[in-house]
């Protein structure tokens, strides 16, 4: 079991050492960042940590670190603060220099705003918000892992949300399930005692009712609707120009929660009718840009660690680094691979086709952008599935426990209206209000078109068409900067279901032809799901999340093959292959060869492809007869 | 990138500012600490009201009363002294008396008031700029001293600003320039007395309404939003952005007015770093706690806040714009309007750009800023340790203010560095420097050379000539393509880059936009209710290109739009109480799909693609963007496909040109070329239309328009541009009439004979058409003659007879064409299924 340990407990006493020393090395500050980052090196040291994801924010103590897995959803004005000042205390008639720094209120004595030795720095503020739909598995597993000791005079439970799927009574069998997998994984952390599942229970109805009592007072302004945690103001010291919104992120650094900050809040807003001068922010800038501290806590970043991915059964680092890991994973991948095949058949009511579709399309990932064209991208539109039924509803669950973080957009008449989708600006608050599709990197979009009824799109309707085809084809959103659009680039796995072919653009189109025709649908699916064993759940999640990340290439000789190839099936009939198609056949090969965990495409993955190609075209022309015939 | 803490600097200049002359009402010290009192009756204060009473010597400025500066002063650092803890170093005695020595300098600063003033009255005197272009001088004699000139128009105009090129400061006394950068605060002042001395000595006689105020701009520290740092705190900057919100106006107290209750005594208190310090005791009968303030008689100046944001170019992808608060004091009150950048391209003013000092002030717990007196808060010992910054704006620019007016590409001139433009020249001077640039545009999308060629042109533009003098109106510069072709030929793909390319793009689709959304619309501002005239994509788009897609599905009615903006470049709106006409000097890239999803190549470009042909006829290019079924060809195309998707992005880069250096050098040319004809290039369009007009009619067609031949000068003056010619020459217009011909041919071949025939598009219908249809009508005539006297007829029996009896295949058009024919001719009328003789 791990001691408490000072450097998390009091992380701002180091910091307050080391300052002490700033008269005999003036490179403190990277001092104090080196330090930290020593202490987080080993292993497993990261998991001391206490989380915010999971830990509810009054039970952790202030000015201690925590860590903060999140993606960046705002980026405020940088500000100056006083990074050195000193203090007269009249009492004593002494003087004294302080550090500013990681800290937002100055304390003891009244500080000598003409010292010479005040030092002004910068600081940049960032809201974050935890990863928009990230699935109840990650959160779990995250939490599981964790051996952070919080002060054991609190009574301290884990906060473990409840599902915010409403369906969660239906699915019974699931949770059942989800809690052998956690438990399995967590049998070290239960016996550090955190972990009582059962105390758990009884707390969560307290849990429950504080966060929505938060969210009715303050928009914390979560992309998604029905989300929930805390965000977080963090505050950056170094290198901000480095950080992206949108990133993943997991950032280390000093809670902050002192009420003071809400206080000045409270205080300047009543002053601001008295004062006109103090006018510069509006009452609504305050409430977004200094929250209370107690909703929207402060967290003066020590290290940040950009995360690849949010899949807590890969290390965290992967894929640069850890070649051994991967190596020994990739011999598996074959093996894995055919058994999440067969699966997601049995889920696809015996489509084998269309199962190996859905794989290539879990592990796409934009890889790179030529000038305006992403590439790798691979957008599936999987029509054929049945109007008002819950068979898409299930898809979406199914998908949910293969992904780390993912979203089901229905794209219901009112949703289209009345959703906002894309991220705006609001000036008076100065701030960008979230939207549906402001998504971490490597989310899954589940668009769920079997719930389009006739009807009138309004404008809001159109433009949030418009931009969920832009998404689609340019991998890029249009932020609404009111007075001039922003395009920020973006890389979500969109699959769309549809009854026949999808009103958006999709890079390939699979119809659904159903083998088996069980008559209970649901009794059947959720049968299929009971059939998995937790650990086979985690093996597909490995997988997906190593598949996607491979490198690959094709070397020479097979790029000659494939023109080769490519000039002579124009030859016979140029009609039936466009450079269009070639682009997807190409993209197609490269998923085909990264399932199997290949490196470079061979030959025979080419042929593969051409295969797997032919028979998905030469089902969709059959669907088009079908439908042709019908009067 | 340095840490902030590097970049960081103590305060030590800022705050050891020369301390206020306190006026004896201010005596009540605020702070604890002991004081020395350093009465200076320093030149400094020239101008604000303590000093009012002062005055000078000259009478012309005792008449004139002074103007508060608050731009300058409102929220000034602490000067307080500690005269026990510093040690009094030489310079640290503030010069009481003017010119006691060459060596007395305001305190902190190396600001000697009268060396300062000398200086600036020579720069006055003296400075002469005879290549100045900037439009403020026109009407100036510009081998005359500049500023002269400008104080003899302030004493014709009676408006006390004098505002100051500070790079001109820089010419004339480098010195001068870095002083007043860095202590702007002490050196504006100091200018404003120098230029009252010197304006009241030339025109003793003149009235102003407050005293001349010096106006700097144009520091060349301008700094880009993101670039601020603590460093520039306290200093003349220059910063560029887009205004988002200003604020309603606040009035700011400059002077409290206290009246005891008790002896009725009056004493004035000036602000002192935003605060208003009230007298505990009356001075005159020693009453405690008996002063009032009386806010009518209290001097108040006008303040407004503006938020300014980054200007988009600015940004790096993927984060967000900073903002910044900016100060406007006095008569800039006003001046600039949220949004503005929409502006830019044809309402009203646009982005604006500010010469200012950055300051900072500190925030308190308690409301310090307060006008009301101030008790300290017990809990004040806790402040929270972040600064709130803000701009006080001493001078506004609005780059484009006549934008609106005519023609003004200097506005957005974006100022490239000596480097860059050598590094463009040599590039223009490469023999192949047109096909770099075209292989260079769109680089993952495989040949179509030469419609890249004609999108590359595009984007240069021919040269904009006016003859509105002469009565004729503008003359269109900008190059309109369409582009039709099969689906799936990356033509959305091509619009996208040209639309990320340039810097005044917009990209719509024909789907999804109605006439609204490209011209304007009137909306009702939700916060002040005022109609408020919205610019569509057309209008955005002024001096850029605008993309189109889908081209083909846009409804008649918007499509009817373009016809003003594609031949006059304008746009006329006449809606909700505003009748108006915006600038759209917009390019049109459109693309457009062919009516029956596959082009046929059976069909003319009008029948393939069902577009209006006066609309067909205003695109200068029209291209085809077709399959080649060709083997070479498809090689090619697929060993691009693979390498697009294997290659290395290093490996790219080497290939082809960046598109930076594409971006700059189009921005370059278009804002600095400017080619004319030369005779020899005027005698070859001649030529070159007379053979195009040569080669129809030899068999009856039209093959040229006069609008060809704008296009073609078009053309070769854009092509010249690539060359940074200022000379449009014969190989510019080789190169238009090949890359002409080159459309015609694609687009304007008539299927049934192969030739070019230039109807096709001019009038929707190729000669040989026309020609055929009046055959079918007369054949028509002919068998309903040869019926002899049937007053009615069915249709279908019509229909076979004629086809039974003409030799050609007639289709059911044809024959509906032939019967409307002659129902134009009042021969026939049809009915329903019948035909009857009239």
């Amino acid at each position: 079991m791990p001691t408490v340990h000072d450097w998390i407990s009091d992380p701002l006493g180091v910091v307050e050492g080391l300052f002490a020393q700033s008269n005999t090395c003036p490179d403190w500050e990277k001092k104090v960042v080196e330090y930290f980052k020593e202490k987080l090196k080993p292993n497993d040291a990261h998991t001391w940590v206490p989380s915010l994801n999971d830990v509810p924010l009054h039970y952790l103590k202030p000015n201690s670190l925590v860590k903060f897995r999140c993606m960046v959803q705002d980026m405020f004005d940088p500000e100056f603060f006083m990074g050195v000042y000193e203090t007269n205390d009249p009492t004593l008639d002494s003087k004294q220099v302080k550090c500013g720094k990681y800290k937002d209120i100055t304390e003891g004595g009244q500080v000598d705003f003409n010292s010479r030795n005040t030092v002004t720095s910068e600081r940049q503020t960032f809201y974050c918000v935890p990863i928009p739909g990230e699935s109840q598995w990650v959160k779990e597993s995250y939490a599981g892992t964790s051996q952070a000791r919080v002060v054991p005079s609190t009574s301290y439970v884990p906060n473990r949300h409840k599902r915010s799927y409403e369906e969660d009574d239906e699915m019974d069998t699931q949770p059942q399930q989800m809690k052998g997998v956690s438990q399995g994984a967590q049998s070290s952390a239960e016996s550090h005692g955190n972990i009582e599942p059962k105390r758990q229970e009884t707390e969560a109805p307290s849990h429950d009712s504080s966060p929505s009592h938060c969210t009715s007072s303050l928009d914390l302004n979560f992309p998604l609707p029905g989300e929930k945690g805390p965000a977080c103001l963090v505050k950056v010291y170094e290198d901000w120009d480095g950080f992206k919104l949108n990133d993943m992120l997991e950032v280390f650094g000093i809670l902050s929660v002192d009420p003071a900050l809400s206080v000045i809040a409270d205080e300047r807003e009543a002053s601001s009718l008295l004062h006109p001068t103090e006018g510069m922010e509006t009452v609504e800038e305050q409430r977004v840009h200094s929250p209370p501290a107690s909703l929207v806590p402060r967290l003066h970043m020590l290290y940040a660690q950009p995360l690849v991915h949010n899949n807590p059964l890969l290390p965290s680092s992967v894929l640069e680094n850890n070649g051994d890991y991967l190596s020994s994973v990739l011999g598996e991948l074959a093996s894995i691979r055919a058994e999440l095949l067969t699966y997601l058949t049995h889920v696809l009511l015996g489509d084998s086709l269309a199962a190996e579709y859905l794989i290539l399309h879990l592990i796409s990932n934009v890889y790179s952008r030529r000038d305006v064209l992403p590439l790798g991208k691979f957008t599936l539109n999987l029509s054929g599935c049945p109007h008002s039924s819950p068979y898409t509803e299930h898809l979406y669950k199914v998908i949910q426990q293969l992904v780390p973080s993912s979203y089901r957009l229905c794209m219901s008449l009112h949703n289209m209206n009345n959703q906002r989708m894309v991220p705006r600006k609001d000036y008076t608050a100065n701030r960008l209000v979230s939207g549906t599709l402001q998504l971490a990197n490597n989310t899954s979009l589940f668009l769920d078109e079997t719930q389009l009824e006739q009807g009138q799109l309004d404008a809001t309707g159109v433009r949030n068409i418009t931009a969920l085809g832009n998404l689609i084809t340019w991998q890029k959103v249009d932020y609404d900067f009111n007075y001039h659009q922003m395009e920020f680039s973006c890389n979500i796995n969109v699959l769309i279901t549809s009854e026949g072919r999808s009103l958006l653009p999709s890079d390939c189109q699979v119809h659904l032809r159903p083998t088996l025709n069980p008559p209970n649908l649901e009794e059947y699916l959720s049968a299929v799901q009971v059939a998995q064993v937790p650990s086979q759940l985690n093996k597909y999640r490995i997988y997906l999340s190593v598949a996607r990340a491979l490198n690959y290439t094709i070397s020479d000789e097979i790029t000659k093959a494939v023109e080769e190839d490519f000039v002579e099936m124009r030859k016979d009939d140029p009609q039936s292959m466009s450079a269009e198609d070639l682009h997807r056949l190409l993209v197609v090969a490269r998923l085909l060869s990264l399932s199997n965990g290949q490196n470079t495409l061979s030959r025979d993955g080419w042929m593969k492809a051409k295969q797997l190609e032919a028979l998905r075209m030469s089902r969709t022309q059959q669907q088009k007869c079908v439908n042709g015939n019908e009067p | 990138l340095s840490p902030p803490s590097q970049r960081s600097r103590a305060h030590d200049t800022s705050t050891e500012l020369q301390p206020m002359p306190t006026s004896p009402a201010m005596d009540v010290s605020l702070f604890s600490s002991p004081m020395s009192e350093v009465d200076a009756s320093s030149p400094l204060m020239y101008g604000t009201p303590s000093s009012r009473v002062e005055g000078t010597p000259r009478s012309g400025i005792r008449g004139t009363p002074a103007r508060q500066r608050a731009d300058l002063g409102s929220v000034r650092k602490a000067p307080q002294v500690d005269m026990h803890s510093e040690p009094v170093s030489e310079n640290a005695v503030a010069g009481s008396e003017q010119g006691a020595g060459q060596r007395l300098v305001i305190w902190g600063t190396d600001v000697n008031v009268g060396t300062c003033k000398e200086k600036f009255q020579r720069f006055l005197q003296q400075f002469t700029d005879p290549s100045s272009r900037e439009e403020e001088n026109a009407g100036l004699d510009l081998n005359e001293p500049l500023y002269m000139q400008k104080l003899d128009e302030i004493s014709v105009v009676g408006e006390p600003v004098l505002n100051v090129n500070c790079s001109h400061i820089q010419t004339f006394d480098a010195d001068l320039y870095r002083q007043l950068i860095c202590y702007p605060q002490e050196v504006i002042p100091t200018f404003d007395m120098a230029v009252n001395e010197l304006f009241f000595d030339r025109f003793p006689d003149s009235v102003l309404e407050h005293q001349i105020q010096v106006r700097p701009y144009s520091a060349l520290k301008t700094r880009n939003m993101r670039a601020l740092n603590p460093e520039d705190i306290d200093q003349l900057i220059t910063i560029s952005g887009m205004v988002i919100r200003t604020s309603q106006l606040i009035p700011e107290m400059q002077e409290a007015f206290f009246r005891c209750q008790v002896c009725a005594f009056n004493t004035r208190v000036e602000v002192d770093r935003g605060r208003i310090a009230e007298p505990a005791v009356c001075r005159n009968c020693n009453t405690t706690h008996s002063m009032a303030l009386m806010h009518n008689r209290s001097a108040f100046s006008d303040k407004q806040m503006i938020k300014l944001q980054e200007s988009p170019e600015d940004m790096p992808a993927g984060q967000t714009p900073h903002t910044t608060v900016v100060y406007a004091h006095n008569d800039l009150v006003d001046k600039v309007q949220p949004g503005d950048r929409i502006n830019i391209t044809g309402t009203t003013c646009s982005s604006s750009k500010l010469w200012s000092r950055h300051t900072a002030c500190l925030l308190f717990s308690s409301g310090i800023y307060r006008a009301a007196p101030m008790r300290l808060n017990p809990r004040q010992s806790q402040v929270k340790s972040v600064y709130k910054t803000h701009i006080d704006a001493i001078h506004f620019r609005k780059t484009d203010e006549k934008r609106l007016h005519g023609l003004d590409e200097d506005g957005e001139q974006k100022l490239f560095t000596k480097e860059r433009v050598a590094v463009l020249k040599e590039l223009a001077a490469k023999p192949d420097v047109y096909e770099r640039l075209s292989s260079a545009l769109a680089p993952s999308i495989y040949e179509h050379e030469d419609i890249k060629k004609g999108i590359l042109l595009q984007l240069f533009g021919g040269t904009r000539k006016d003859f509105t003098q002469t009565g004729r109106g503008n003359f269109r510069a900008e190059v309109n393509i369409l582009l039709c072709g099969d689906p799936g030929t990356s033509k959305s793909q091509l619009l996208q880059y040209v639309y990320n390319l340039v810097p005044r793009g917009q990209y719509t689709s024909g789907k999804g936009s109605s006439a609204v959304g490209l011209t304007a619309y009137v909306m009702k501002d939700p916060e002040t209710r005022q109609l408020v005239l919205q610019t569509g994509a057309l209008v955005l788009s002024d001096n850029g290109i605008c993309c189109i897609d889908e081209f083909d599905k846009m409804s008649d009615s918007t499509r009817s739009v373009l016809h003003e903006v594609m031949e006059q470049q304008t746009l006329s709106i006449a809606k909700a109480g505003i009748i108006c006409q915006l600038n759209a000097r917009t390019s049109v890239l459109a693309a457009a799909n062919p009516v029956e999803s596959q082009w046929n190549p059976k069909k003319t470009t009008i029948e393939n693609i069902q577009l209006p042909h006066t609309l067909l006829s205003r695109f200068d290019l029209i291209f085809l963007m077709l399959d080649p079924q060709d083997e070479a060809y498809d090689r090619r195309l697929a060993h691009h496909l693979v390498s697009l998707y294997y290659q290395s992005e290093e490996q790219i880069e080497e290939e082809h040109l960046d598109m930076a250096v594409l971006k700059d050098y189009i921005a370059f040319a278009r804002t600095s070329v400017h080619p004319r004809l030369s005779e020899e290039a005027s005698q070859a369009l001649i030529e070159a239309y007379v053979d195009m007009r040569k080669i129809g009619s030899g068999r009856g067609m039209v093959s040229a328009y006069p609008r060809q031949l704008e296009s073609l000068i078009r053309l070769a003056e854009a092509h010249a541009k690539v060359r940074f010619s200022s000379k449009v020459e014969s190989i510019d217009v080789e190169e238009a009439k090949r890359l002409h011909r080159e459309a015609l041919k694609q687009s304007a071949t008539d299927p049934r004979t192969g030739f070019v025939d230039i109807s096709i598009l001019t009038t929707g219908m190729s000669a040989t058409a026309r020609k055929r249809k009046e055959e079918v009508a007369q054949a028509l005539k002919k068998l309903i003659q040869s019926k002899g006297k049937t007053p009615a007829m069915k249709y279908q029996q019509l229909f076979d007879d004629l086809r039974g009896q003409s030799e050609a295949a007639i289709t059911k058009d044809m024959f509906d064409e032939a019967l409307r024919a002659l129902a134009d001719e009042d021969y026939l009328t049809v009915t329903g299924k019948t035909v009857r003789l009239l």
